[in-house]
């Protein structure tokens, strides 16, 4: 069965559709990424799967569950996790508090038990502290766990998103340009990192992406998006010599 | 096990702190150092304390602009004015049956409110505080404008004291634990919080109905000190003065909106004989601090022993202690 399969998904704003008649499915721990030119419709079918926003028409599966219009909250709890093209982090809290935030959806106390701060509130504080840290410690962030998470360099905010997506507890992780504003180097380590954290999680990763070679040496499989329609699908070797696509990219051939 | 050990000693630390600082007062009232006059304006303090940091919970921490707070201190107030001088209840049920009503109009008005945003949420709760005072009015059991007067003085010293430590140590209790990490995101990234599996729309409707609980505690305690109970007494300017007493102290800190809730009731009480220029120094006062710190006195940090040592260079208090 695949993990996630979209069937005839559509989505307009006002007189424009973004996402028209989306077809796409993902096996478990596949690794497939999501191209195409600026505008193409690649967040807002992000933000289709995610919850939020509401589609036109089409059906979304997860597992084989129809999730089609759950709101966000209850779709992360389903085992999607994204993170956002322009960082959406807590800005004003902790790099820990980060992390502390998406661990609630499994919060060991009760609402009373921390008003009275009973025994099981100390314990359930304790593990979420240990398990905040580890998924800080996969990403080299434990060091500077106290730090503001608006004042981290880019690169660091980009990972801790990605930390804190991953503490949800996903079984499907979506990244919204993680390598946006890196340098090549930096790029390559994520690329690793990303890989690593497929394997040791056993999650299956979608990804949006604009660095060509990132999506070429990672994906596994890809689906290439042009107004809002997919025009090309396949391992990459099949993509980058793919007619359409070059067009698409690059305009028409000249001449 | 060090953290323990720090914690426990924290908490010997409070509740000597609070027992020294309850018999401190009870002694002066007792032995009639503190007069009429400062009880008063004592009773007010702690109420103010009350409706200031429940306030914040609403505006300061889930960042939901509200401007309907004195709407759920009157339906505290009248509520328990109606058990304990109409029905003779005694004075812990009208309490109870005070934050339990105000609880219940904060979330009979927060379900639909909440989902607005920004202003509209302002307007909204703006409106929603109005339309409970007229209703009070025009309602005869309550005496309409008039009111009910005669109320037995209910609100002592103990009472008082009892109920702005139960607020505090509530709200404070709640809001570093796990569900006011929650709160605390629907503040930072509606979007975010909510794909972190935050269900936004329940903590708004949370924090607005335990504000508004407290809030109805702080208009038991105001109805049974001063004998009588208006509708008038709890129109928008008193929304606006415990919003002034949040903004003043710091959106987000417990500390700010204790300490903003002394000083404006202190400023209150010495600008009593100046009545005609209370109104413009207390604007003054404002527009210096909107001025000079726009995040209010204490931004959204709070006050503790660690802000001591750093502001008066003491020696380092290790990172770890928070």
């Amino acid at each position: 069965m695949s993990h996630l399969q979209i069937n005839n998904l559509s989505k307009s704003f006002g007189g424009l559709s973004a996402v028209l008649e989306f077809d796409f499915t993902i096996s478990q721990q596949e690794l497939v990424g999501l191209i195409g030119p600026n505008g193409a419709g690649k967040t807002t079918v992000f933000n289709l799967i995610t919850g939020v926003y509401k589609p036109d028409q089409g059906k979304i599966y997860l597992e084989g569950k129809d999730i089609t219009g759950l709101p966000p909250y209850d779709i992360c709890k389903k085992g999607i996790a994204r993170t956002f093209q322009n960082i959406r982090l807590f800005n004003d809290l902790s790099v820990l508090d980060n992390v502390k935030i998406a661990l609630h959806t499994d919060v060991p106390y009760s609402l009373s038990a921390s008003v009275l701060r009973l025994p099981s509130f100390f314990r359930g504080e304790e593990k979420m502290h240990q398990q905040a840290l580890e998924y800080l410690k996969i990403f080299g962030l434990d060091t500077i766990k106290d730090e503001i998470a608006s004042s981290l360099p880019y690169g660091e905010q980009r990972r801790l998103e990605i930390a804190r997506a991953l503490a949800t507890r996903p079984t499907l992780l979506i990244l919204d340009e993680p390598a946006a504003g890196m340098n090549p180097n930096e790029t390559k380590e994520l690329m690793e990192l990303i890989n690593w954290i497929r394997d040791e999680f056993n999650l299956t990763i979608l990804l949006i992406e604009h660095d060509m070679s990132l999506v070429m040496g990672v994906c596994e499989r890809i689906y290439v998006l042009d107004y809002g329609q997919i025009i090309a699908e396949g391992i990459p070797e099949e993509i980058r010599n793919n007619k359409r696509v070059i067009e698409a990219y690059l305009g028409e051939e000249v001449g | 096990m060090q953290d323990k050990k720090r914690t426990w000693g924290k908490f010997i630390l409070e509740v000597i702190f609070l027992v020294a600082l309850f018999t401190l007062v009870q002694y002066l009232i007792t032995v009639g150092i503190l007069n009429r006059y400062y009880q008063i304006n004592l009773t007010l303090m702690g109420i103010n304390i009350i409706l200031a940091v429940s306030l914040n919970l609403i505006n300061g921490f889930t960042g939901q602009l509200s401007l309907g707070h004195a709407g759920f201190m009157a339906i505290g107030a009248f509520a328990s004015v109606i058990m304990t001088t109409l029905l003779d209840y005694p004075f812990i049920i009208g309490i109870i049956i005070a934050m339990l009503a105000a609880a219940l109009a904060g979330f009979i008005i927060g379900v639909p409110t909440l989902r607005l945003k920004g202003d509209y949420l302002a307007i909204a709760t703006l409106g929603f505080g109005e339309i409970i005072r007229v209703v009070l009015q025009n309602i005869d059991y309550t005496g309409g404008p008039a009111g009910i007067s005669g109320i037995a003085k209910m609100t002592t010293w103990p009472v008082l004291f009892i109920a702005v430590v139960v607020t505090i140590v509530v709200i404070v209790n709640m809001i570093n634990s796990s569900y006011g990490r929650a709160i605390i995101s629907v503040r930072e990234d509606e979007v975010a919080a909510e794909v972190m599996g935050i269900n936004t729309t329940k903590y708004k409707v949370l924090a607005f109905v335990v504000g508004a609980a407290f809030a109805g505690l702080a208009g038991a305690l105001y109805a049974h000190y001063f004998y009588i109970v208006k509708p008038e007494t709890f129109n928008f300017l008193k929304s606006f003065d415990i919003l002034v007493m949040v903004v003043l102290g710091g959106l987000g800190s417990t500390t700010g909106a204790v300490i903003a809730a002394i000083f404006i009731t202190v400023l209150n009480a010495f600008l009593q004989e100046y009545a005609a220029v209370r109104m413009i120094i207390y604007a003054l006062i404002l527009i210096i601090v909107m001025i000079y710190r726009p995040q209010g006195l204490l931004g959204n940090k709070e006050l503790s022993r660690k802000s001591f040592n750093r502001i008066w260079g003491g020696k380092h208090v290790s990172s770890t202690n928070k």
